[in-house]
């Protein structure tokens, strides 16, 4: 009998990790976008959690979603990565400050 | 403890190690392949959650066609990888000191005291027949089918995204302007040669 709250810590420390993975490589946006990826793998983990033990499918459907949605992102942001490097030859995200931002 | 607890031990450690690989690891593609194996571990917990559908997804989605895009785009590049290291050991303390202190409030907001097991009681297991792609698909099509529509038109949008930023122009078509096409005349492209006709010579005579 695994309690609730164990996949619930397990989510937590998760994100936190991925967290301090953005923290820590905020130089190299391949490390950020992974961290992205972890974080909402996090998510995801509370969702079927929840889903499971309130024998609710709703969360596995927003699970789905989600997904979908960050297959999509993953897609679009290494295209972007990809321009990027074709023009600047750098992902140091220090060196992309052409808007001045 | 019993078997179910013993793998879930198992799994959380080696998750919480792979992601922990991921973020502190200099190679990208050895972060790459962690993230592959935190991908797998989380689909094996799934698993004993109950969400088959989602598991297998997770792993022929996320590991089989985004990590190998993942895989690609960091073997492509060219990455010069000293700068990228530079600010890792000034921004130690800061993450780690962050990490640790939201770990902390998540976990005294989950912990076993609101979602223990005298909280929330482990569900029953579904009898032999239950399919949960089935029962997940059910619900896909008919309470979500708008919702499912819409996440097609974002795939739909990523590809072309994707594709549009991607692709070169220019050099590999051979494309003609319409509006200098129309202007061509016969006499500017055009010459005809008048020649006197000529017997073709047989194999025999030529030797």
């Amino acid at each position: 009998m695994i309690p609730l709250s164990d996949y619930l810590t397990l989510g937590g420390i998760l994100f936190c990790l991925s967290m301090a993975g953005i923290f820590l490589n905020r130089k190299n946006i391949i490390i950020i976008l992974m961290s992205i990826e972890l974080m909402l793998l996090a998510v995801n983990m509370n969702f079927i959690a929840f889903s499971h033990y309130n024998g609710d499918t709703a969360g596995q459907v927003f699970v789905f979603f989600i997904l979908t949605v960050a297959a999509a992102e993953a897609a679009i942001g290494l295209a972007i990565l990809v321009v990027l490097f074709r023009n600047k030859n750098t992902i140091n995200v220090e060196d992309i400050d052409t808007l001045k931002g | 403890m019993g078997i179910e607890e013993f793998l879930f031990f198992v799994f959380a450690a080696i998750l919480v190690f792979a992601a922990l690989m991921v973020v502190t690891i200099r190679n990208p593609v050895f972060a790459v392949l962690f993230l592959v194996l935190a991908f797998f571990t989380s689909a094996g917990l799934w698993l004993m959650l109950e969400a088959e559908f989602l598991a297998i997804t997770l792993v022929l989605v996320y590991v089989g066609a985004v990590m190998v895009l993942f895989m690609f785009v960091v073997m492509m590049l060219d990455i010069n990888l000293a700068p990228l290291k530079e600010g890792f050991i000034r921004y130690l303390p800061v993450g780690v000191l962050v990490g640790v202190i939201i770990a902390v409030e998540i976990v005294l907001v989950v912990g076993a005291k609101n979602f223990g097991l005298d909280k929330v009681v482990d569900p029953v297991g579904h009898e032999a027949g239950y399919s949960n792609t089935k029962e997940l698909g059910r619900v896909l099509y008919t309470e979500y089918v708008y919702p499912f529509e819409i996440a097609s038109v974002i795939l739909l949008v990523a590809i072309i995204a994707a594709i549009s930023l991607t692709l070169r122009k220019g050099r590999q078509t051979k494309y003609v302007k319409p509006e200098q096409q129309v202007f061509v005349r016969k006499e500017d492209r055009l010459r005809i040669v008048k020649m006197d006709a000529v017997k073709k010579q047989s194999a025999a005579e030529e030797e």
